[in-house]
């Protein structure tokens, strides 16, 4: 006779997908933007990249050991690696070290242990990170240096790396000269200066844009290969399709009516699509689960919600790139919109209740 | 993915999980039907929802196979016979086969090996028969729905017949992993589930059948297309492989395109549904005048050396069972009775087969979701999974705050506890067990307050009572006292007069 003492009820089957597999799924589909990045941007990216995951995970321990929880289970389910990791995509890549450690920390502490850990935050911990660096370090946070691939005659040695990354730009003489604009912050002081579009973007190559051979974030410049990870992404299951479609068709088709109305003062819907800030909160952050509403129908409305706000502040804001904002505000409203987008439950009206019970009219012959 | 009907329609189902069907291994060999005869046989009185039934046999009656044991109490119950020939050694509590393993009264039955049946003259024309006939010889044969709800069928019939109901819905679907009964009794008894069919609409008076059956059995949808040939009101169709698909309201809205209206019944739509065993039992029952005493188990699982469909007498313990199948008693980690997505998991296996059992599983270790829990990451897998259109994230998440309310706000009664969520959910909660719980907590609260209730009319009641005893004191009293100056009035009056 077999005797069970732990009984328990409803499927005693269950699907093989767990927290950590659906986090390595996510880091797979972001590394080769990832790599990508660290390719154009050499060793500096490299020190800044390890640097920040390895502070997510210390702090994500740290806060555990401080809450008298046991550490290792937890730092293994990826959350806090993965955290760390948008939070490195998103960063200048040659942003000092303490961008590196003080961002993984607001991510990790304020975004994410402080509501509980796992699940329990209101905003996405790399987004509230990216804000805060953001607002609090502007010069660093604005640095942007020029594709130069290891290896290349431009790009810093080994040494040369380890002084950018532990002493900053500041003290290179060169500085000047191997940093610039994102596209998008160029279009931006361009148009404060009177310039306007054909001009501006006259020999200027959207088409490197889209492939990432262009300045911006470490993780985030290659809008392809953003894309072709998130589309991987979707069609392994992990997230849905709602968010990114919705978004950026809200973000093509508002800019493309305003470009069409007036192609002098707003940029063409490829110019926005080419930026990778854009592809990465569409796929990556927008789709957080955890910040982001739980029913299709809600989903739609935050994809079109974050889109609008990114074209809103990208075409009349203060900052050039949106997407942070955009996803911090729309994650405010998560709460909101899962309140009132709820399913339709089988046998009621949306507004929950019962169908009229009508008789049925058909009347069937033998 | 993105097309514009699936954008603007609902699509005809809703939900639902493909799990890993595991039914390979018992669905092309055929029933075993050389069981041997148990010694014993425990048939317990209650099988079946509604009230238990009442024995007319006593301890040392001899009885014959398909003899009445118990008669069906009230409006809703079911008959039990002997599912053998042998002598009542025994009608006392033994444990049922539930997760509790409680106590339930039970005929235990020594099988005298001779399996003889008791004589009952085979119905010639059975289609001769009123329609209130068929529904009591179906009452009368013990029937309930074998697809595991076990509701007394006549109940069904007469529902049928008592409504406007234009189509007879028979559920083939089986959705449940491991479970292939219903498969290999289509594949072999195909005649006799379709004379099971046109009884039971004759026994309704209605006019048209539909039999759905999930794509993941062509040779059972052939064999049923193919007996169901010469009748054209009936109709077997293909419905998707997708669990819960087997939910008579999924596959109602599948089959007829209407959802039953929340709280009400398939009747409110026009339809009744059966299961394919249930037929085939209604066909044995009014065509040969035998009453349900076996039925077709599925005995699967990891732990199983050779898995196999089987018919076996009612009673029969399931540890005899894992006996003959040879289980692996070390490996066996859970004891499932039914399928691994809605069963029930048993506490030990000395538990015998009822009307119900529509399988018997004995999963190892890695069969089961055994996977430590996790902090819930609004994967939302829960929410595209639930065939209800709910939300257990939500649901789990109030219920773990302790408000109940809120939880039947949104929903908590609508569920039919499928386990499609807990089957998807990657961080392992329970979730399904979160359901249950508050839906009993909430039924201990209200009995509790009824019970208050009750209690507060009793105390004014009594209260009220002992108001109107002292009134009528009081006013006997004042009487006494007026009758009393009357009296002394009248002497007084005398005395002058004197």
């Amino acid at each position: 006779m077999i005797v069970h003492s732990k009984l328990s009820s409803g499927a005693h089957i269950g699907a093989n997908t767990t927290v950590q597999h659906i986090m390595r799924q996510v880091m797979l589909a972001i590394s080769p933007a990832t790599a990508f990045g660290l390719f154009c941007f050499g060793w500096p990216a490299l020190n800044l990249f390890i640097i920040t995951l390895l502070s997510a995970v210390l702090f994500e321990a740290f806060c555990l050991r401080l809450a008298g929880k046991v550490a290792r289970p937890v730092i293994m389910d990826g959350s806090a690696l993965l955290s760390g990791w948008l939070v490195a995509m998103t960063l200048p890549p040659w942003a000092p070290w303490w961008i590196g450690v003080a961002g993984a920390g607001i991510a990790i502490i304020l975004g994410k242990q402080v509501y509980g850990g796992l699940g329990q935050n209101l905003f996405n911990p790399a987004m509230l990170a990216r804000i805060a660096l953001l607002i609090s370090f502007p010069i660093e946070m604005t640095t942007w240096p020029n594709v130069a691939p290891v290896f290349s005659a431009h790009a810093p040695g080994l040494i040369e790396s380890w002084s950018i990354t532990f002493s900053g730009l500041g003290g290179m003489a060169s500085a000047d000269a191997m940093t610039g604009a994102t596209t998008l912050g160029y279009i931006k002081t361009e148009f404060s200066q009177q310039h306007w579009l054909p001009d501006i973007l006259a020999d200027h190559s959207i088409f490197l844009d889209f492939l990432g051979w262009t300045r911006g974030s470490l993780g985030e410049t290659s809008s392809l290969l953003l894309a072709a990870g998130g589309i991987w992404l979707i069609r392994q299951g992990v997230i849905k399709w709602h968010i990114p479609v919705s978004l950026l068709l809200t973000v093509t088709v508002l800019s493309g009516i305003f470009h069409l109305m007036d192609g002098q003062h707003y940029v063409s819907p490829l110019v926005h699509l080419s930026s990778g800030a854009l592809m990465c909160a569409a796929f990556f952050i927008a789709t957080d689960y955890v910040t982001s509403p739980n029913t299709p129908a809600g989903q739609l409305v935050f994809g079109a919600g974050c889109g609008l706000l990114i074209f809103v502040i990208r075409t009349w804001g203060n900052y050039p790139e949106g997407a942070g904002f955009a996803v911090l505000l729309m994650n405010a409203a998560t709460p909101l919109i899962d309140h009132y987008m709820r399913p339709r439950i089988y046998g009621r009206y949306r507004n929950g209740k019962p169908l009229a019970q009508k008789v049925a009219v058909q009347e069937h012959k033998q | 993915m993105l097309s514009l009907s699936t954008l603007l329609k609902e699509p005809r189902i809703r939900g639902g999980v493909h799990a890993e069907e595991h039914k390979a291994s018992t669905s092309s060999q055929p029933i075993v039907v050389d069981f041997p005869l148990p010694k014993k046989l425990y048939i317990p009185l209650q099988q079946h929802v509604g009230k238990a039934a009442e024995p007319v046999v006593r301890v040392g009656d001899h009885v014959l196979k398909g003899q009445l044991l118990a008669h069906s109490q009230g409006m809703i119950s079911a008959p039990v016979h002997a599912s053998s020939s042998g002598v009542i050694i025994d009608i006392d509590d033994y444990p049922a086969p539930h997760p509790s393993a409680l106590p339930i009264r039970t005929v235990v039955l020594e099988t005298d090996g001779e399996d003889k049946w008791i004589s009952a003259p085979p119905v010639d024309d059975p289609f001769q028969l009123a329609p209130e006939e068929v529904s009591l010889r179906v009452g009368a044969a013990g029937i309930v729905g074998l697809g595991g709800a076990a509701f007394p069928s006549a109940v069904k019939l007469n529902l049928g017949r008592e409504n406007r109901i234009h189509t007879l819905l028979i559920n083939g679907g089986e959705c449940e992993p491991y479970l292939t009964c219903d498969d290999r009794l289509m594949q072999e008894r195909a005649a006799g589930i379709i004379d099971g069919i046109r009884l039971m609409l004759h026994g309704m008076e209605t006019g048209q059948a539909i039999v759905g059956i999930e794509d993941n059995k062509p040779e059972a949808y052939a064999a049923m297309r193919k007996a169901g040939l010469p009748y054209p009101f009936i109709k077997v169709e293909q419905v998707p492989t997708r669990y819960p698909m087997g939910w008579d309201r999924q596959l109602i809205r599948y089959l007829i395109g209407r959802e039953v209206p929340a709280g009400g019944r398939s009747a409110d739509v026009g339809v009744i549904m059966h299961n394919v065993g249930t037929a085939y039992a209604v066909h044995r029952a009014v065509r040969f005048n035998q009453p349900l005493v076996s039925r077709i188990v599925t005995v699967s699982g990891g732990a199983v050396a050779s898995p196999m469909n089987i018919e076996v007498p009612i009673g029969t313990l399931i540890s005899e069972l894992f006996a003959f199948c040879g289980v692996d008693q070390t490996a066996a980690k859970r004891i499932i009775m039914g399928g691994p997505m809605m069963g029930d998991a048993l506490p030990h296996s000395r538990l015998p087969i009822v009307k119900a059992s529509s399988g018997i599983l004995a999963l190892t270790q890695e069969e089961i979701r055994n996977k430590a829990q996790q902090p819930c990451i609004r994967c939302a897998q829960c929410v595209s999974a639930c065939p209800a259109g709910l939300l257990p994230l939500e649901m789990a998440n109030r219920i773990r705050n302790n408000q109940l309310d809120a939880a039947v706000d949104i929903g908590l009664k609508d569920c039919i506890s499928c386990g499609s969520c807990s089957y998807v959910c990657p961080s392992n909660i329970p979730l399904v067990q979160y359901f249950k719980y508050a839906s009993g907590e909430l039924a201990a609260r209200q009995q509790a307050q009824h019970k208050s209730e009750h209690t507060r009319r009793l105390m004014d009641e009594r209260n009220a009572r002992m108001d109107r005893i002292k009134k009528q004191q009081q006013e006997e009293e004042q009487a006494r006292l007026a009758a009393k100056a009357e009296r002394e009035r009248l002497q007084s009056e005398q005395g002058t007069l004197a």
